[in-house]
C-alpha cells in the first residue's frame, strides 16, 4: 500500500482495517492517547490523519453503551476520517473495557489504515509544506486527489433532524455543526437539558436559554445557512458559546474574517493563555482555520492566545454574555483544564 | 518576572551515590546551578561528592565539599549568608537536611528564604497521615492506611485492614526498609526492623497485581499546572518503581484512565500548594478506572530525571526557574526555542528504563527484587516500538545480554517448570529473560499473566519477539531475506543475536544487512512530535523510520562514548570525564558528539554536547553512528571500561581511534603482554599464571605460596575475583570465575599480605607523563581500590617509593606510547615497588585527583588525544598545602542479608571527596559525609586477630581517657583487660550469657560498631557476620577494616578543627 502526497512523495507500507483506495486531505496529530475518541471526532471528516505517536490499537475499542441517549466511549456514531497513518499497530490489544480490535472496527466502518511508514517524515513535511491532499491506494485502485475544504462538510456530519437530551430546567440550543459527544456529556452533566439542533436549523422560534455552537470540519466560510442564524440570534439576549468551528462562526458573525493555518492545530497539547493573565491552560485541538485578531469588531476582545505561535484562540464580547473559543474545553481526547468554561456559560444562563 | 528579587542561593547536593539515590542528583542540582546563574544569581553548593560534575568550578560560584548535615550547612550559612536555599534537587539527603534546619530554626535565624515548596508542604507529604488526611480533604483515594508507632499498633491496624498489608516507612527514600507482609509473623518481623530506623510506619491494604502509574507535575506560584510525563510500570504493584521496567509514556492506559490520573494529579498537586516539581504515583486497578494515590515526592527524583531525558522537558531547570517566582509561561521550551515551556510533551517514540543490579557482587543477598530498592544504576532505550526499546535497553544493561532473547547461557532459563514459575511469581532481577521461555515452555499469554500480573499488552509484545526469533532462526546457515532481517531489526534485534540465530558472524550479518539498505534512521527528540523545528540534536537511532532527522557534514567532529549504565565500579566519575572531554573538544574547536545512554547523568543533558545519541555503547550501534557522522575519531577512553572495551572491535572494524592506539589498550589489558611486557621493561608485578586447569592453579598456589588472587581477565571492579587461603577456596573460586566469563582466561597471581597500594593517575602525551598524581590507599592491599579510602599526597609513603613509581611509570607511558589518561596500581611494601594493573584510559580517581589538585586532568588529556599543544607540570600535587581524601560509601543496609565486609570484590555504591589542612580533618569531613558520627560516646569493638589487638593499644586507651562507653566481644575484652583497660563485655552470641553482643546492638544506640573479619574471605554465617549485619541492619557506622578503624579513631582523638572552608579557599 502507498501514501502520496499531491506533492508527489511517496511512502510505502503495509495496509490494515478496510482494504479499500481513499483520497483526502491529509493532517498529522501529535496526541499520545485517545485513538477512539481522536478518530470518531466529526471533525476531521475528509481526512487522513497521520498518528505522529507510533504505537497505537494498545488497548482496542469499547464497546458500544449508550448513556442518556449518548455513546459511553465514542465522540460519534461514525469514524469520519478517511484513513489513517500509522507507524505500528496493536492487534493483541488489552483492556478491560476493550471488545474489539482497533482493525475490527476500522473494517465495520470501512477505514483503511497504512503502518510502518516513517510518520515523522510525513509529519515534517507537512509542517514545512502545509497541508496537503493525498491517498491511500492499494495496488491497482488508483484514485484522484479529493479536496474536501471544497465541500460543505458541515451539512455532511450534522443530525439531520432536532434531537433532545436530559431534564434539566435551562435550556440549551446546541447547533451541531459536527458536533462531538463530550459537549453534549459536558453540558447534561452540568444539569441542563439540551435540543441538538442541524446546523441551518433556525432555533429562535424554539424555547431556550442559551446557544452553543458546536466544533465542525471544514472551512466556516462554507456554512453560510448556519451564520445567517447566529446572526439572527445575536439580535436577541441568550449567552452563546462557540467552540472550535462555533468559535470561527461567532467571530464571522460578528464581522471578523478567518485565514486558513499553515498545517493547522492537531493535538493535545497547546498552551492557551488567558488574555491579560499568567493563567495558561494546556488544551485539545483540532482545527486547520484561524479568526484574525486584527479584524475582530471593537464591541469583542481577545479572550486566549495561543502561547506558541500566538494565534487567537478565543474571543468574548466587551458587554453582553457571548464568548467561544478555538480550543476543546470538552476534550476527550486531551486534557479537561478548561472545562470551567462549561461551568461559566452554564452559570450565565 | 520573580517578585523578591534573591541575590545568592544555596545549594544542598546528595552526597555519596547510594542505592535510591544515585546520579540523578548531580543532574537535577547542575541544572540548578544552570539555571540560577542565568540570572545572575550567586550560587553555593554544599556536595562533598566530589567526582560530580555540579561540583565543577565552572558551575557553583562557590563548592564546599562537606557533609550535608544540619551542622555543616548552618556554617556555610554563617559564613556564606545566602538569601535563599534550594532543598528539592539533592535528593532525600538534602531534603531531610533542610527540614531539621528549618525545624531548629536556623534557617529563619539566618533569613535563609526556602525557595519552591515550603518546607509545610514537603512535610506533609513526607508524614502518612498528615497526607493521606490532606488527600481525603479533596476526595482523592489513597490506600486504606494508618500509621502505626509501635509494633503493637502496626499488628492491631494489619488486623483491621486484612492480609496481605503492605509496610512503608515515613522519611525514607528508595522504600526503605518497606514491604509486604502475609501474615502475623511478616509484620512482626518487617514492622520491628523499620521501627529500627522510624519512629512512624505506615500499614496499608496491599494492592496485589495493580498497575503502577507515574505522573511529573510541575506547577508555578500562580498555579499554572501541569503533567510534563507520565510513566507505566511493566512490573505490577509490589516492586519499587525504582526495581520496574519503566515504559514512558504509558502504554495500556485509554484516554479516559489517563486524563482521570491527570486530573487527579494536579488537584493533588494544587491542594498540596507545590511549587516546582513533584511526582506522583499510583496505583490502578487493571479491571476498572479504581485508583489510589501511593505517594507524592516534593522534590526532583530519579523519576523525574528519567521524566526529563524521556521527553526531553528539562525538568530540574525549570523548577529552579518556578522556585524564584518565574511563570511556566515567561519561560522557553529549550528544545524549540520558539514555543514556550507550559505545555505537555508530545512523544513520537517510547522508552524503556530498566534497572541494573550487581547483587552477584554481595555475599549472601538475595536476588528477589521487591518494595525496596536493591539496584545501583538504570538504563534508558530509545525506540519507536517497545519491542525495539526494550532490546536496546537489556542490551545497554551490559550484563551480557543480547537482547531479550538468544542469549548466551540461555539467561533466564530455568532448570525446571517450577521454578520458572517461582521466578515468574517472585521475581529476581532476571524475571523478564524468563517470559519468553515461558512462552516457549506452552504457557498460554493469560497463565503467564496469572502467575506475572504484568499486562497482556506487553506480554504479547514479548510474544511477538519470541515469534520473530522462531522466524529467523528458520534461515540458519542459510540467505535470510530482507523482509525477514528488516522485521527483526525493527522489533530490536541486534546484530551479534541475528548472527547466533543464523549460525554467522557479526561482521557477516551487517555486511548483509546493508546490502539490503536496512540501516538505522537518526531521529531527534523534540518534545512536540514534529509540530516545530527543534534547535537541538538530541537523537536516538530506530530502524521504523527511514528518513535521518538532520544532516551531517560540515565542522569537524570527534564522538565521544560515554560510560553507560551506573554500576558497582562504574558510576558518576566516568561521567565526569565525559563532560569535560566534551567541553574540551568543543573548546578546540570541534564539534561534539557524545554517545550514552544512562538517564542519571549529565552527559546526556542535550545542553552539554553538540549531537547527543541517546543510544548503545556497542560496536554496531558506534559503527552505525560512526559511519554517519564521519568524525575526526572516537575518544574512548573517557567512560570507563565500557568504551575502552570496543577499542580494539572498532579499530578493527576501520573506525579510528584517537589517543592511545588501541593495539596498545589492548596490551595493558591483555595480561600476557602486558607481563611480557614489564618483564623487557624489568619492571616487578606479583607472580602470576593463567589458569588452565585445577591441578595446575593448585600447583602454582603451592609454590608461591597462599594466599593468592584469583580473577578473570577484561574486568571491572573485579567481578568474580577472590582471594584463595587454600586449596578449598581456590576450587570454590575457579567454579564461579569459569561461569563468569569463558571467553577470557583466569589468571591466578601471589596475594601480598600488609602490603601498601599506590594509585597513579597521569596523562601521556606521544608517550610522555605530562602530568600526574599518586594517591596512597588508607587500608592495606586486599581492598579493592574502588572501595579504599584514598589519600592525596600521600601521607605515609617513602619519598623513595614515589620515586620508582615514577620512574616505572614513565617506562610504562613511553612503551605503550599512551596519549591520554591512564591510570596504573602499584604495590608497594619496604620501598619495593610492583605494579599491579595498568588502565589507559581515565580511572575512577581523575576527578578527585584534578580537584584535589586543581590540575583538570581530563582537559588536559583531551587536549593531548586531539593533538593540541600541552602543557607539562610533574610537580603540582607534591606542593599541596591541603590534604583530600575519597571515602566509600556502601549501601549495605538497602542489600538484606549481604555480608557487609571489605574484600577485592567492589562493593561500595559511592563516594566522597573531602579537603583539608590536615590529612586528620580531610578524612574526618569524608568520613561524616558517608554516614559516620562524631562525638562518640558508646562503641563495639570486635579487634579480630591478635596483632590488630596489640596495635590498637594506644588508641583504645585515647578512647578510654575520652570517657567514650566501649563494649568489646569477649577476646578484645580479655585483652585489654590483661592490660589495664577496663571496657563492657559484650559476649559472642554462642556464649552464655544474659544479654549477648547481639541483644545490646537492639539496646545500646552505638555510634561506631568496629568487627574485624578474622580472615580474608569468610562465607559463612560466621558470629562475625551476624554482628555487621545487625550493626547495618540497625543503621549503626560500621567499620570492618582494621587500617580504617585506627585512623578513623586517631583522627578523632586529635580533634581537628573542621573548618567550613570552600574548595576555592584551598
Amino acid at each position: 500500500m502507498e501514501l502520496i502526497l499531491e506533492d508527489g512523495s511517496l511512502y510505502h507500507g503495509r495496509p490494515f482495517g478496510h482494504k479499500g483506495s481513499v483520497a483526502g486531505e491529509v493532517i498529522f496529530n501529535t496526541g499520545m492517547m485517545g485513538y477512539p475518541e481522536t478518530m470518531s471526532d466529526p471533525s476531521y471528516k475528509g481526512q487522513i490523519l497521520v498518528f505522529t505517536y507510533p504505537l497505537i490499537g494498545n488497548y482496542g475499542i469499547p464497546d458500544n453503551q449508550m448513556i442518556d441517549g449518548i455513546s459511553k466511549y465514542f465522540e460519534s456514531d461514525h469514524i469520519h476520517l478517511k484513513g489513517i497513518v500509522i507507524t505500528s499497530l496493536t492487534r493483541e490489544y488489552s483492556h478491560w473495557n476493550a471488545v474489539r480490535s482497533l482493525e475490527d472496527w476500522m473494517i465495520e466502518h470501512k477505514v483503511p489504515g497504512i503502518e510502518g511508514v516513517d510518520c515523522r517524515a510525513i509529519t515534517k513535511r507537512l509542517r514545512e509544506k502545509g497541508t496537503q491532499l493525498g491517498k491511500l491506494i492499494f495496488e491497482g485502485q488508483d484514485l484522484p486527489f479529493y479536496d474536501p475544504s471544497q465541500e460543505n462538510l458541515v451539512a455532511q456530519v450534522s443530525c439531520k433532524a432536532p434531537i433532545e437530551y436530559g431534564s434539566g430546567k435551562k435550556r440549551v440550543i446546541l447547533v451541531d455543526n459536527g458536533c462531538k459527544n463530550n459537549i453534549i456529556r459536558s453540558l447534561i452533566a452540568r444539569g441542563v437539558s439540551v435540543l441538538r439542533v442541524p446546523w441551518n436549523y433556525d432555533y429562535t422560534a424554539e424555547k431556550y436559554d442559551g446557544v452553543f455552537v458546536s466544533n465542525g470540519p471544514g472551512d466556516p466560510m462554507k456554512v453560510d445557512e448556519g451564520l445567517a442564524v447566529l446572526r439572527k440570534q445575536m439580535e436577541r439576549p441568550e449567552p452563546i458559546f462557540g467552540i472550535c468551528m462555533g468559535h470561527q462562526l461567532l467571530a464571522l458573525a460578528a464581522g471578523a474574517q478567518t485565514y486558513k493555518l499553515k498545517f493547522g492545530h492537531h493535538s493535545q497539547n497547546q498552551p492557551c493563555v488567558k488574555v491579560g493573565t499568567k493563567r495558561c491552560y494546556i488544551t485539545s485541538q483540532n482545527h486547520n482555520y484561524a479568526i484574525d485578531d486584527q479584524t475582530l469588531p471593537p464591541e469583542f476582545r481577545p479572550w486566549f492566545f495561543n502561547a506558541n505561535d500566538g494565534s487567537n484562540e478565543g474571543i468574548i464580547h466587551e458587554t453582553k454574555p457571548w464568548g467561544s473559543v478555538q480550543f476543546h474545553p470538552e476534550a476527550w481526547p486531551g486534557p479537561v483544564d478548561t472545562g470551567f468554561l462549561f461551568d461559566q456559560f452554564v452559570a450565565q444562563l | 518576572m520573580p517578585d523578591q528579587p534573591i541575590k545568592k542561593v544555596i545549594i544542598l547536593g546528595s552526597a555519596a551515590l547510594k542505592i535510591g539515590e544515585a546520579g540523578e542528583f548531580d543532574y537535577s542540582g547542575s541544572q540548578a546551578i544552570k539555571a540560577l546563574k542565568q540570572e545572575g544569581i550567586k550560587t553555593i553548593l554544599v556536595n562533598p561528592n566530589i567526582a560530580t560534575i555540579q561540583t565543577s568550578d565552572y558551575l557553583a560560584d562557590q563548592v564546599y565539599l562537606l557533609p550535608v548535615t544540619p551542622e555543616f550547612i548552618e556554617g556555610v550559612i554563617e559564613k556564606e549568608r545566602p538569601d535563599g536555599i534550594l532543598l528539592s534537587f539533592g535528593g532525600q539527603t538534602a531534603l531531610n537536611c533542610g527540614m531539621q534546619l528549618d525545624k531548629s530554626g536556623v534557617l529563619a535565624k539566618w533569613g535563609v528564604k526556602v525557595l519552591g515548596t515550603p518546607v509545610s508542604v514537603i512535610q506533609k507529604t513526607e508524614d502518612r497521615q498528615e497526607f493521606a488526611d490532606a488527600l481525603a480533604e479533596i476526595g482523592v483515594f489513597c490506600p486504606r492506611s494508618q500509621a502505626a508507632h509501635n509494633l503493637k499498633e502496626a499488628l492491631k491496624i494489619a488486623d483491621q485492614i486484612g492480609y496481605p498489608i503492605m509496610i512503608r516507612l515515613a522519611f525514607a527514600l528508595g522504600g526503605l526498609g518497606s514491604g509486604v507482609c502475609w501474615n502475623e509473623k511478616d509484620t512482626k518481623e518487617l514492622a520491628g526492623n523499620a521501627f529500627a530506623y522510624t519512629s512512624q510506619i505506615l500499614v496499608e491494604e496491599y494492592l496485589k497485581g495493580w498497575k503502577e502509574v507515574e505522573y511529573e507535575v510541575v506547577r508555578d506560584q500562580y498555579d499554572n499546572c501541569i503533567t510534563v510525563c507520565n510513566m507505566e510500570n511493566f512490573d505490577p504493584l509490589g516492586i519499587h518503581t525504582g526495581e520496574s521496567i519503566v515504559i514512558a509514556p504509558s502504554q495500556t492506559l485509554s484516554n479516559r484512565e489517563y486524563h482521570m490520573l491527570r486530573e487527579v494529579a494536579i488537584k493533588t498537586v494544587r491542594h498540596l500548594g507545590v511549587i516546582g516539581e513533584c511526582n506522583i504515583q499510583y496505583a490502578l486497578n487493571p479491571d476498572s478506572e479504581e485508583y489510589r494515590v501511593i505517594e507524592v515526592n516534593a522534590r526532583l527524583s530519579r523519576s523525574s530525571a528519567l521524566a526529563s531525558k524521556a521527553t526531553g522537558y528539562p525538568l530540574a531547570f525549570v523548577a529552579a526557574k518556578l522556585a524564584l517566582g518565574y511563570s511556566l509561561t515567561e519561560l522557553k521550551n529549550s528544545i524549540t526555542l520558539s514555543t514556550i515551556a507550559c505545555f505537555e510533551p508530545a512523544l513520537d517514540y517510547c522508552v524503556v528504563k530498566i534497572p541494573r543490579w550487581d547483587l552477584k557482587k554481595f555475599r549472601m543477598v538475595s536476588t528477589k527484587i521487591g518494595t525496596s530498592m536493591k539496584s545501583v544504576g538504570e538504563v534508558m532505550a530509545i525506540g519507536k516500538t517497545f519491542q525495539e526499546a526494550l532490546q536496546k535497553a537489556l542490551r545497554m544493561l551490559d550484563i551480557g545480554a543480547m537482547g531479550l532473547v538468544t542469549n548466551k547461557d540461555e539467561l533466564g532459563k530455568k532448570s525446571s517448570h517450577d521454578k520458572l514459575i517461582t521466578e515468574l511469581r517472585e521475581p529476581t532481577d532476571e524475571r523478564v529473560f524468563s517470559i519468553p521461555y515461558a512462552f516457549k515452555a506452552g504457557m498460554s499469554l493469560d497463565e503467564i499473566y496469572e502467575h506475572t500480573r504484568i499486562d497482556r499488552w506487553f506480554l504479547s509484545k514479548i510474544a511477538n519477539i519470541v515469534r520473530v526469533e522462531r522466524l529467523v532462526e528458520q534461515y540458519k546457515g542459510g540467505n535470510c531475506p530482507r523482509q525477514v532481517l528488516s522485521e527483526a531489526k525493527k522489533v530490536g534485534f541486534s546484530d551479534p543475536q541475528l548472527a547466533v540465530l543464523l549460525g554467522t558472524s557479526e561482521r557477516q550479518v551487517r555486511r548483509q544487512r546493508v546490502n539490503y539498505g536496512i540501516i538505522p534512521a537518526v531521529k531527534q527528540i523534540d518534545t512536540l512530535a514534529g509540530e516545530y523545528p527543534a534547535q537541538t540534536n538530541y537523537l536516538y537511532l530506530t530502524y521504523n523510520g527511514d528518513q535521518d532527522d538532520i544532516e551531517f557534514g560540515g565542522k569537524e567532529s570527534a564522538l565521544v562514548l560515554g560510560s553507560g549504565t551506573y554500576r558497582i565500579g562504574s558510576s558518576v566519575e566516568f561521567d565526569w570525564c565525559c563532560v569535560n572531554a566534551v567541553k574540551t573538544v568543543k573548546e578546540v574547536g570541534y564539534r561534539s558528539i557524545l554517545i550514552n545512554y544512562n538517564p542519571e547523568t549529565v552527559s546526556t543533558d542535550y545542553d552539554e554536547v553538540d549531537r547527543l545519541y541517546f543510544d548503545e555503547i556497542r560496536l554496531e550501534t558506534v559503527m552505525d553512528i560512526y559511519e554517519k557522522e564521519k568524525p575526526k575519531g572516537i575518544i574512548l577512553n573517557m567512560g570507563g571500561q565500557v568504551a575502552n572495551n570496543l577499542a580494539l572491535p572498532l579499530m578493527h572494524w576501520g573506525a579510528r581511534v584517537l589517543g592511545t592506539s588501541p593495539v596498545m589498550i589492548d596490551r595493558a589489558e591483555d595480561r600476557h603482554k602486558f607481563s611480557s611486557m614489564l618483564d623487557e621493561l624489568g619492571v616487578d608485578q606479583p607472580e602470576w599464571e593463567e589458569l588452565t586447569s585445577m591441578a595446575a592453579a593448585k600447583e602454582f598456589a603451592a609454590k608461591v605460596g597462599y594466599p593468592v588472587l584469583v580473577r578473570p581477565s577484561y574486568v571491572l571492579s573485579g567481578a568474580a575475583m577472590g582471594v584463595a587461603a587454600n586449596d578449598v577456596a581456590m576450587e570454590s573460586f575457579l567454579s564461579k570465575a569459569a561461569n563468569l566469563n569463558e571467553d577470557h582466561p583466569v589468571v591466578i597471581s601471589k596475594f601480598m599480605t600488609n602490603a601498601k597500594e599506590i594509585e597513579f593517575d597521569a596523562v601521556a602525551d606521544r608517550g610522555e607523563v605530562i602530568n600526574f598524581a599518586i594517591s596512597e590507599h588508607l587500608e592495606n592491599a586486599g581492598v579493592h581500590s574502588g572501595d579504599a579510602t584514598l589519600v592525596l599526597p600521600p601521607q605515609r609513603t617513602y619519598l623513595e617509593t614515589t620515586r620508582r613509581i615514577k620512574v616505572i611509570a614513565s617506562k610504562i607511558a613511553k612503551a605503550l606510547e599512551i596519549t591520554g589518561p591512564f591510570n596504573i596500581q602499584f604495590l608497594a611494601k619496604d620501598n619495593l615497588v610492583k605494579v599491579i594493573e595498568c588502565n589507559l584510559r581515565a580511572s575512577r580517581s581523575f576527578p578527585f585527583v584534578s580537584k584535589v589538585t586543581k590540575q583538570n586532568l581530563i582537559t588536559l588529556a583531551t587536549r593531548a588525544i586531539l593533538g593540541e599543544p600541552t602543557e607539562k607540570n610533574l610537580e603540582s600535587f607534591m606542593e599541596l598545602g591541603h590534604v583530600g581524601v575519597k571515602a566509600s560509601h556502601f549501601s549495605f543496609t538497602r542489600l538484606l542479608g549481604a555480608d557487609p565486609t571489605l574484600g577485592v570484590e567492589m562493593a561500595s555504591t559511592g563516594e566522597v571527596g573531602c579537603i583539608g589542612d590536615t590529612f586528620n580533618e580531610a578524612l574526618l569531613k569524608a568520613m561524616l559525609s558517608v554516614g559516620f558520627r562524631i562525638p562518640i560516646k558508646t562503641m563495639l569493638l570486635s579487634s579480630g586477630p591478635e596483632k590488630n589487638k596489640v596495635s590498637l593499644l594506644e588508641t583504645v586507651a585515647a578512647l578510654t581517657q575520652m570517657k567514650v562507653e566501649l563494649y568489646c566481644t569477649t577476646g578484645t575484652w580479655k585483652f585489654l583487660k590483661e592490660h589495664g583497660i577496663e571496657t563492657k563485655l559484650a559476649p559472642w552470641p554462642d556464649e552464655e550469657a544474659t544479654e549477648t553482643v547481639l541483644d545490646l546492638l537492639e539496646r545500646v544506640p552505638f555510634d561506631l560498631v568496629v568487627n574485624i573479619p578474622k580472615s580474608l574471605q569468610s562465607q559463612e554465617l560466621t558470629q562475625g557476620y551476624q554482628i555487621r549485619r545487625r550493626a547495618v541492619d540497625l543503621a549503626m557506622p560500621l567499620i570492618t577494616n582494621f587500617q580504617l578503624a585506627v585512623r578513623f579513631l586517631e583522627a578523632i582523638h586529635q580533634h581537628p578543627d573542621l573548618k567550613i572552608k570552600a574548595w576555592g579557599e584551598y
